[in-house]
């Protein structure tokens, strides 16, 4: 058991420096940043502020990590989040309650990453491909639930959940490390999370090995649509209404982003959710730090750019080949290679 | 008429080192101007190595190579093709989505007023096709043609390029005997023209058809070179297989020729374009070996048995109960397993660790949501590795980094610790180092000892003679003998493959 | 008839029924008049995505240049209120720069090996980072010269104008399929989509070829990007946000192969005037909602996949019986 933990404490410790030494950085210019407080039950404080709108990302993040990791990937989820934050808005103005309208929009979210999982799985379909259409068609299809209009609602139940605060943290935060933490141990307490890894490193190999991968990488999307449809329920219940327009717009990029920045590979096979949720975290930081220290916000995407150029160089096959280089000159064992004769 | 002995092209002591193998060892070859040399050998002896070397797509670690007498060093294969040597592969190495022309002038299209001039470019290659006796639509795109006609216009741009030396490297893989005459017109007014012409294949009427010398590699080692009209049908399946014809007796095997019940039985199991349909009984404890060379249905027999490819014909039964293997993973059910011949694709899940590989099928079988806890898979890893004699620095070390050998016998314990009945090993000694070989060997007896049925397909013919109590022979996609007890011999096997049509042997 | 000219076939029939559909509703549609509008509408658009269809053959992908339009324009403004420099100059000084950016991408993508989605991405968030730097207001552009370019038109029989920025996108139009099929970039691109390794042993030049199709992007997106400021005369950084989208979704109706190497420049024209049709109709219908544009192009991407994806199979399989 230490044996895992200290893995995982190697796995995700450039995450966690790179977001301290950010948190740092903001410090110092942002004095107060670490002062919490508590009010009325709920703490308050910078801190709790990133974790609070960080939600959709990591929420997003969440099933991102696990789409990645088949070698995939979902453009679709910011659409999604548009179509079930107005399917919830729908529901609960027609009065199906609270239960019923959670229910269903889980399912819309649930429906939609189907949808993708049969392209994808099923017709054979790229997966960037076969998620661009629901990335166009989706905001369309959320408009016309909406009516283009702004759909507002006065539910309590549904507002608590974007604003409403459970054992002194904000509701989103709640929803998210519950979430997050579920999911984990789902996949590595059970045996998913290999078999998805072993799908995404070699999808031929699993299937001879009676690895399930149609059905696998099905549920990869599903759970990503699932994701989409509690984010997309957590950003409409935070302004009290869905917007068909701004809903989730462009959160699949940073959702790939917080994937990207936790360490996983684009390419698929090994992966931590972990470290996609601190991912996000330190995307959330960059910008709440970025608002607080006094930087006009214009600068918030160029140091995103940096950041995903920094990551791309260090992950590139050349400078790993670089790394791989220089640690075999130092004397190491040289490694053998998978190459051999053929 | 050209000299006879003038050689175009000549490779002295050739070598090529790959991390953990030895590719080619000190190859010898040699191509006269206009002649056909056929380059023959088992997959894994080397052949495409030597080509990649000849062409500059390998660095070559030792040796020389001469083109007309001069020292040739190429970098690339574009640059031995500015040498003069062109390449055509089986794959066909044209882009289908341009045209036939765009294909032929690509990099080099005649421009007028600095535009390409499409006319000009579809008017030169019509004239260039013609010479190969195709006439065909050069403004459709190549993919609209057959894997023949691409083949032709792969020719005509190498030639066109290069023109000293054509290699084609399973040129005739694809295609049908209408075509492969076709294909044989071309070659041979080809090398009227002088050309040498190295040719890979492992159809072997088509080499006493077309050919004029034989070089024949095994285990990256020269084996030799022969005048095709010198050398016998028989002689050269040995020269292939790797044992040199001594009528061997039936060593122990015979005595121990498995008796039992037939446990598998399979009636006219087949699948059209695949394999015809077969008969097969398997006994408990018994081994199946199955020879045939490259291309005679092998891996497809093992691809059906276990269901990665779903059989169209026939019945599968044990003990009166029918089996379903429509699926690998319906076949695991039925404890099945199957260890395919090219590991790296089919077979290790790279960035994986040894224990999650050796753990993935059992996993697999028992479903996503019974976990093997890792107490268990490290038991299970930490247990073949000493059986299997895995050498890895530790169990947590990713499968790609071992080497191929190590990499065989992660993928034998994968099966092995699913317990299965029915073992399939496709090639399971393939570009292993010859102490893993013997490792290998020894535990296919052992496995059949302990009442496992398994079946083995092999190209190395003493080794298939060690451990089989009986060994299917296959030729053109079907099942043709079946040898059993004392007929089971190198030499009987070659002998059955051999007696094909052979209208061309010696 | 040649199969890779089906998808082309296709988009071009669907436009003439949807056209003639669109007729019969409202006879007013026939006229110079909305063909010219159609025409000045889309030209930003238009022009964008003659770059997507190159970066598209080639099997990339460019989702920067919606924020390189939105550049380009708050670029001109600042530059011509800021300064007395002429709009010309401006405009190549702005050409100069969104072609550099695109070359320093394809640059990466090539030397870095790294996926032009996710390299892109970073260059999407770079340019809009570089516009909202420049100004977070939207700045008009009152420059004389403006309004001169704007006042050049064609006028077509029947009261149709055929404005400079719709000519222009024609033009540019015109200058891509002649790139694309009488040049040996052209032809490189294609080859590069049917597949690099391949591409490279027949001597096509990987690097340059994938450097210059991204400069060509660049290049297309800060021309589309001062046509979209004479369209609008401003430049805001939040505009055009989305438009990568609209033009992958015009390449891939106009018929070309998302996974590359197979397509028509023409066909992208095609694909614009397609969308701008749905657009145009749900104004005239005036009940319709703008939503609806979405969904079809949605339906017809879809369509579009599932088409190509049919006609590699069917291709695999004659080939294979061939």
């Amino acid at each position: 058991m230490t044996s895992t933990l200290k893995a995982y404490a190697v796995r995700l410790f450039p995450q966690v420096a790179a977001l301290v030494v950010i948190l740092l950085m903001v410090s110092f210019a942002f004095p107060d940043f670490f002062r919490l407080e508590m009010q009325n039950g709920r703490l308050y404080g910078s801190l709790i502020d990133i974790l609070n709108r960080g939600a959709p990302v990591a929420l997003l993040a969440i099933g991102m990590t696990v789409v990645i990791a088949t070698k995939g990937i979902d453009l679709s989820v910011g659409a999604v989040m548009a179509i079930c934050g107005a399917v919830a808005a729908a529901c609960i103005t027609s009065g199906y309650g609270l239960v019923g309208t959670l229910l269903v929009t889980l399912g819309t979210g649930i429906l939609c990453g189907l949808w993708n999982g049969v392209l994808v799985a099923v017709l054979d379909i790229q997966p960037i491909i076969a998620t661009l259409v629901l990335m166009v068609a989706g905001r369309g299809i959320a408009q016309l639930i909406t009516e283009g209009a702004i759909l507002t609602f006065n539910d309590p139940g549904l507002i608590f959940i974007g604003s409403g605060s459970l054992l002194g943290l904000p509701m989103p935060v709640v929803i998210w490390l519950v979430f997050g933490l579920v999911v984990s141990l789902v996949v590595r307490r059970t045996a998913l999370g290999m078999l998805i890894e072993a799908l995404g490193v070699n999808r031929r190999a699993s299937m001879l090995s009676g690895v399930s991968t149609g059905v696998l990488l099905i549920a990869a999307y599903v759970l990503c649509g699932l994701c989409a449809a509690i984010a997309g329920i957590i950003a409409a219940a935070d302004i009290r209404g869905a917007d068909a327009n701004n809903a989730g717009l462009w959160l699949e990029l940073d959702a790939i982003l917080a994937v990207v920045v936790g360490g996983n590979s684009l390419l698929g096979g090994r992966f931590s959710i972990a470290a996609s949720l601190l991912g996000a975290l330190i995307i959330q930081s960059v910008n709440t730090g970025i608002l607080l220290s006094g930087f006009p916000p214009e600068f918030n995407l160029i140091i995103k750019a940096a950041i995903i150029v920094l990551i791309l160089v260090i992950q590139s096959p050349r400078a790993q080949s670089a790394f791989v280089f220089l640690s075999r000159s130092q004397g190491a064992a040289p490694a053998k290679t998978e190459e051999e004769a053929k | 008429m050209q000299p006879v002995n003038s050689y175009v092209l000549s490779a002295t002591g050739i070598d090529k080192i790959f991390p953990g193998a030895r590719a080619l060892n000190g190859v010898d070859f040699s191509l006269r101007r206009g002649e056909v040399h056929a380059l023959l050998g088992e997959n894994g002896a080397g052949k495409s190595t030597l080509v990649k070397c000849l062409t500059g797509a390998y660095r070559r670690d030792g040796g020389r190579i001469l083109l007309d007498g001069a020292d040739i060093d190429p970098q690339s294969t574009l640059e031995a093709q500015n040498l003069g040597i062109g390449t055509v592969y089986q794959e066909v190495n044209l882009l289908p989505n341009l045209t036939v022309a765009e294909n032929l002038f690509l990099g080099r299209q005649p421009k007028r007023f600095g535009l390409i001039d499409t006319r000009e470019m579809n008017r030169r290659a019509r004239a260039l096709l013609a010479e190969y006796e195709l006439d065909i639509d050069v403004t459709a795109e190549l993919a609209a043609y057959s894997v023949a006609v691409q083949q032709v216009v792969a020719i005509a741009r190498a030639v066109d390029l290069s023109g000293k030396v054509l290699i084609l490297d399973e040129p005739t893989a694809s295609l049908d005997a209408h075509e492969v005459a076709m294909l044989f017109r071309i070659v041979r007014r080809l090398r009227e023209r002088g050309l040498g012409i190295v040719f890979i294949t492992h159809f072997l009427e088509q080499v006493y058809d077309l050919s004029d010398r034989i070089t024949v590699l095994r285990n990256g080692q020269l084996v030799g070179t022969r005048e095709t009209a010198d050398l016998p049908r028989r002689d050269l399946i040995a020269m292939m297989l790797g044992r040199e014809l001594v009528e061997e007796v039936a060593t122990e095997h015979a005595a121990k020729a498995a008796d039992g019940e037939v446990r598998f039985r399979f009636r006219g199991f087949g699948r059209k374009g695949h394999i015809e349909p077969f008969d097969l009984d398997v006994r408990a404890g018994e081994v199946v070996g199955i020879a045939g060379l490259l291309g005679s249905g092998r891996t497809e027999t093992a691809e059906i048995l276990f269901g990665a490819e779903r059989a169209d014909s026939g019945t599968a039964e044990t003990s009166g109960r029918a089996l379903d293997l429509s699926s690998p993973r319906a076949a695991i059910r039925e404890k099945f397993g199957f260890c395919p011949e090219d590991r790296k694709v089919d077979g290790i899940v790279g960035d994986l660790s040894v224990r999650e590989n050796i753990a993935l099928a059992l996993q697999a079988r028992r479903g996503w949501a019974r976990p093997i806890s890792r107490a268990e898979q490290d038991r299970l890893a930490d247990q073949y590795i000493k059986a299997l004699d895995i050498r890895t620095s530790d169990r947590e070390k990713p499968i790609k980094l071992l080497s191929g050998g190590n990499q065989q016998k992660a993928i034998l314990a994968r099966w092995l610790a699913t317990n299965p009945d029915f073992l399939i090993l496709d090639e399971p000694t393939r570009g292993i180092d010859v102490g893993a070989h013997a490792e290998i060997i020894r535990l296919i007896e052992s496995l059949c000892e302990k009442g496992m049925s398994l079946i083995v397909i092999s190209s190395e013919l003493e080794e298939l003679v060690a451990y089989s109590h009986r060994v299917i022979v296959l030729r053109d996609r079907a099942h043709v003998a079946e040898l059993v007890g004392e007929e089971v011999t190198t030499a009987g096997i070659v002998e059955a493959i051999a007696a094909s049509a052979g209208r061309a042997d010696a | 008839m040649n199969p890779r000219y089906f998808p082309l076939a296709a988009t071009i029939a669907i436009f003439i029924v949807a056209y003639a559909v669109c007729i019969g509703q409202y006879p007013n549609m026939l006229s110079t008049r909305v063909i010219g509008n159609l025409l000045t509408d889309n030209a930003f658009l238009g022009i964008a995505a003659v770059g997507m269809t190159f970066v598209i053959l080639s099997g990339g992908i460019d989702l920067s240049i919606g924020a390189v339009i939105a550049f380009t324009g708050v670029f001109l403004a600042v530059l011509l209120e800021k300064t007395s420099i002429h709009p010309l100059v401006a405009f190549a000084l702005a050409l100069a720069i969104t072609t550099a950016f695109g070359a320093l991408m394809g640059a990466i993508i090539h030397h870095l090996e790294m996926p032009p989605f996710i390299v892109t991405l970073a260059g999407m968030f770079l340019a809009r980072g570089m516009a909202f730097v420049l100004s977070i207001d939207s700045i008009p552009i009152k420059h004389p010269f403006y309004a001169t370019l704007k006042g050049i038109y064609y006028k077509l029989p029947g009261g149709g104008r055929i404005t400079f920025i719709g000519g222009l996108m024609l033009v540019v139009f015109a200058a891509g399929i002649l790139i694309a099929h009488r040049t040996r970039f052209g032809a490189n691109v294609y080859a590069l989509g049917g597949g690099a390794p391949t591409a490279r042993l027949m001597g096509v030049p990987i690097g340059r070829t994938t450097i210059l199709i991204y400069a060509l992007s660049g290049f297309l997106a800060g021309l589309s990007g001062i046509v979209f400021s004479l369209y609008t005369s401003a430049g805001y950084s939040l505009a055009t946000v989305g438009v990568e989208l609209d033009a992958i979704a015009a390449v891939v109706i106009g018929g070309t192969l998302l996974t590359g190497g197979s397509g028509f420049v023409a066909g992208t024209l095609v694909g614009i005037l397609i969308q701008g049709l749905i657009q145009t109709y749900i104004t005239f219908d005036g009940s319709l909602s703008s939503w609806w544009t979405k969904i079809l192009i949605g339906l017809l991407l879809f369509a579009f996949i599932l088409l190509q994806k049919g006609l590699i199979h069917l291709t695999d399989r004659r080939r294979r019986h061939a």
